[in-house]
């Protein structure tokens, strides 16, 4: 634009836009009801517009000093601003702005953008004008008469003033005292401002004051309530909601927030969803697979059992007992158990259920390998086992040496004569405890990991603990007494005691197979095998409920050793009785170790243990169709027996 | 949970794998609407379910305009019939802080504790075995009152206090952000906070008086108490209470869901020291 010419007494730039935007405000205000009467005056008022806006024009483009007060050149962008705010009211049209101007004329739409950049401008305009001539008052005042000659006698005051008043306006009431504007330009020898200021009115006044105190930018941010209450009439008036007072807190809670969170690129993710979209990525891949099996089936129209249960039917019923996941959860598990049943070569499966743990659950499922697939897995690990317990062996040897030297310098050490108990073993894969193999995962969707087979020595210390558990596989387990392994051994223990405790069916519908071995052969413990009674026929609902005689175990009861057979641990010594004389005399003062004897299999839980009304319930639901039992004994670690019984 | 969501309320909560089979849902949405009018309650919230022997209990609770205010609450054996219980008091909860075990189901079944008192008889004190009788309702209200006075959970935003007093239900809440929803200071006790003036004054500068007035779960003793999981894929988060077991709260973050359900026996778990 050009250099500015020297304010002797610059107003202060960013109050005099203030102060222009004030008055630009009265101007609207002021100038609402202008154009309402009648269309004509509308008429007249353009092409003064057009005059005003034109000199305003040349002006600025020149600069030269026309003598346009700021209060005729606020005029055209007040004008402006005042009429795009009508159009918006949907009022009066915009257009009729446009036939009188040259195209030079850029109107404002946005209203607070107009009113910026009108005070903008009018800030220029109005350094430039600083030295405006005090005859081309009259000029404008002639200019001003004209239209405002049918105008409400209301107005007249502000024909005089109006201009006047714009330059007051700038310094406030402040400055009223200041002499230089009490005298008419002519009067003085310079002249630093070209208008005269009257005293402003003391309702005008508090109007200034008002508005300067809302235009106060507060201090945590750059938004001033004037700028927020604008927004939020905006935005109410571009949505036009019903019943906009009852929606106001909320509307001003939303306009709050998105001027401080502007709306993100289209081209940039949102970070905090970003897990979640993975998550609902991996879900997609669990549909996508379960999909493409089940078109390949359809094509090659196998009768092919597949192992995968139906768990959607179990769900249904478990939700009519009231226990259960949703109904989603239950497909979700269903295709992860396809995928599991496609990953090995499996002979059975059944979802076993959920276990809640402090940051994440397990999901459980039971499974049995078909003949022959097991044992490589299993060496793997029974070569660890067996490098463990040479490490053991070296142990001793090197400490009954150093026993041995010092038995020639020193007393007599007396040798400990605590052995450790022997250590029971295992039960073999498909037999007892360890009859199933255990899957678990965290989610749906989650790679399935394999829980290796749980020892006696886990179960019986597994009894004596408390522990939540975290979620994570080989988070290790602290605890008094201690427990030998990890959160994976826990998680096997628990589940091996839950289900040999709580596996239940009704009476009749498992009987044992045709083949009886001798007793005593099995060591007395009774057949560990059943197999269904195809001739079952169902026991009345009534009777179930009120006898616990109809409901029988199927699992085997594990003994206090931690095995489902008993293994008299002492016969397991035979490798220990080669390496000396003194552990057989040892073993002669140990009390033989009685046999362990447990209920039989498909024993009825009216003999299980304790008080019958404590161990078990039976209740009704109110469909009278199902029934269902639940136990009562504090189960530990949080575990929740959804979709454990393997009643039909 | 609010009777007004409770299909969507008791599917999002079903994480934990106790539910309601779905006659006792159809018969709890009628008859809770039935409560909320009966009653002249501003809302009703379906409690949860206590598992006893014979039958299970299902509380409801009714709320009037003010949130903190004291809930009445009903228990029904049917979910269609409600009875009011008492107001809890704190002699309820010494009688029935010798009750252990599980409830029996039956409301008038009365437990018999033997207690040795000392009665005065003249110049001589005897100690004698009293046997006192505890009636099931009884201990239902104090364990009922114990729960939520411990373990009932709100989210931070959900509940504004007015500058008069009472507190209204902020129906601007738009939900937790998934950040903020992890944190297990975005989540208050719904009870008349009891350590807030506890705070530092420097801790206080921070809050906003209008939304924290709660005491935070933060500083529950023992440390660890709640179990904080994402569930069904990140987009929502349960929160389980291991003092309780069995209270479930879950709120889907940048969603207005969220709510509460209690299905345990009842029983607080003394041993949480020991199994965290």
């Amino acid at each position: 634009m050009g250099d500015l010419p020297p304010d002797p007494e610059p107003p202060p730039q960013p109050t005099s836009s203030r102060r222009n935007s004030q008055v630009s405000e009265r101007r609207r205000s002021r100038e609402h009801s202008r154009p309402q009467p009648t269309v004509p005056g509308e008429v007249q008022q353009v092409p003064l517009d057009a005059q005003i806006l034109r000199s305003s024009r040349e002006m600025v483009s020149n600069q030269i000093n026309r003598g346009w007060s700021q209060g005729a050149s606020l005029t055209p962008n007040e004008n402006f601003i005042f009429q795009a705010e009508e159009a918006q009211r949907g009022g009066i049209e915009y257009p009729s702005l446009n036939t009188g101007f040259p195209s030079e004329v850029q109107p404002q739409t946005y209203p607070s953008e107009g009113r910026l950049q009108a005070s903008h401008n009018a800030s220029l305009m109005l350094q430039q004008l600083q030295q405006g001539k005090g005859n081309l008052f009259q000029q404008l005042e002639s200019a001003y008469q004209e239209p405002r000659a049918d105008l409400l006698g209301q107005y007249t005051r502000y024909q005089r003033e109006d201009l006047q008043f714009s330059q007051g306006t700038q310094h406030g009431p402040y400055l009223r005292d200041d002499p230089v504007l009490q005298f008419s330009p002519s009067e003085l020898g310079f002249m630093p401002f070209n208008v005269e200021v009257p005293e402003p009115d003391p309702r005008e006044l508090a109007v200034q004051n008002a508005k300067a105190y809302l235009l106060q930018t507060s201090v945590n941010c750059d938004l001033s309530l004037y700028e927020h209450l604008v927004n939020l009439l905006t935005k109410i008036l571009n949505q036009r909601p019903e019943d906009p007072l009852f929606l106001l807190e909320s509307l001003n809670r939303t306009t709050q927030w998105e001027w401080f969170h502007p709306k993100l690129d289209t081209l940039r993710d949102d970070p905090e969803m970003q897990t979640t979209y993975e998550m609902a990525e991996r879900h997609k891949a669990l549909f996508s697979q379960s999909g493409g099996g089940e078109g390949e089936q359809e094509m090659e129209e196998e009768v092919a059992e597949t192992a995968v249960p139906n768990i959607m039917e179990k769900a249904f019923y478990f939700e009519q007992a009231g226990v259960g996941l949703s109904s989603d959860e239950s497909f979700r598990i269903f295709l992860a158990l396809k995928q599991l049943v496609e990953q090995w070569p499996i002979h059975t499966c059944r979802f076993w259920g959920k276990i809640l743990g402090l940051r994440r659950s397990y999901l459980v499922a039971e499974v049995e390998f078909r003949e022959g697939e097991e044992e490589v897995e299993e060496e793997e690990v029974e070569e660890v086992m067996e490098g463990g317990e040479v490490m053991e062996a070296h142990g001793e040897e090197e400490g009954e040496e150093g026993e041995e030297d010092e038995e020639k310098v020193t007393d007599v050490i007396p040798k400990p004569t605590w052995k450790p108990p022997p250590v029971v073993p295992k039960e073999e894969s498909r037999n007892g405890t360890n009859k199933y193999l255990y899957f678990v995962c965290n989610e749906p969707g989650q790679p399935w990991v394999r829980l290796p087979h749980v020892t006696p020595i886990q179960i019986v210390q597994a009894r004596k603990i408390k522990k939540f558990f975290t979620g994570f596989l080989d988070a290790p387990v602290i605890s008094y007494p201690p427990f030998p392994g990890n959160e994976a051994n826990y998680l096997r223990a628990q589940i091996a005691r839950i289900s040999a405790a709580t596996h239940i069916s009704p009476l009749g519908f498992y009987q044992f197979g045709e083949e009886e071995g001798d007793e005593e052969e099995e060591g007395g413990a009774g057949r560990d095998s059943y197999e269904e009674n195809p001739d079952f026929e169902g026991i009345p609902v009534l009777e179930l409920v009120d006898s616990m005689a109809n409901w029988v175990h199927h699992t085997q009861h594990i003994l206090p050793q931690g095995r489902c057979t008993w293994v008299n641990p002492l016969q397991k010594t035979e490798e220990e009785e080669e390496l000396g004389e003194e552990e057989e005399k040892a073993d002669e003062g140990i009390e033989e170790v009685e046999q362990e004897v447990g209920p039989p299999l498909l024993t009825p839980l009216s003999e299980d243990a304790g008080s019958l009304r404590t161990s078990t319930s039976a209740g009704a639901t109110s469909t009278v169709l199902r029934i269902s039992t639940r136990p009562c004994q504090p189960l530990f670690s949080k575990s929740t027996p959804a979709a454990r019984r393997s009643w039909r | 949970m609010d009777e007004e969501s409770l299909l969507l309320s008791l599917e999002l909560a079903s994480g934990s794998g106790q539910g309601l089979s779905p006659d006792r849902r159809a018969s709890l949405l009628t008859s809770l609407m039935l409560v909320k009018r009966d009653y002249r309650f501003d809302r009703v919230l379906f409690w949860g379910r206590i598992l006893s022997l014979v039958a299970d209990y299902y509380i409801a609770q009714g709320l009037s305009e003010d949130q903190l205010s004291p809930r009445k609450t009903l228990y029904s054996l049917n979910c269609m019939e409600w009875s009011l219980l008492p107001p809890a008091t704190e002699e309820m909860e010494m009688q029935t802080s010798v009750v252990k075990g599980r409830f029996m189901g039956d409301p008038s079944h009365e437990y018999e504790h033997t207690e040795l008192q000392k009665v005065n008889e003249g110049e001589k004190v005897f100690e004698e075995e009293v046997v006192v009788q505890i009636k099931e309702e009884t201990r239902l209200v104090s364990i009922i009152d114990q729960i939520d006075k411990a373990v009932a959970v709100i989210p931070r935003g959900a509940l504004f206090k007015t500058p008069f007093g009472p507190i209204r239900v902020n129906r601007t809440f738009e939900g937790l952000s998934s950040s903020e929803a992890k944190k297990l200071s975005s989540y208050f006790h719904f009870r008349e906070p009891v350590e807030l003036k506890n705070k530092t004054l420097l801790e206080k500068a921070d809050l906003d008086p209008s939304l924290d007035f709660m005491d935070s779960l933060e500083h529950d003793i023992p440390k660890g108490s709640w179990s904080i999981q994402m569930e069904r894929g990140n987009t929502l988060v349960v929160l389980r209470s291991l003092l309780w077991p069995g209270l479930t709260f879950y709120h889907a973050p940048r969603t207005k869901n969220y709510g509460y359900i209690y299905v345990g026996t009842g029983e607080k778990n003394i041993d949480l020291p020991f199994m965290l």
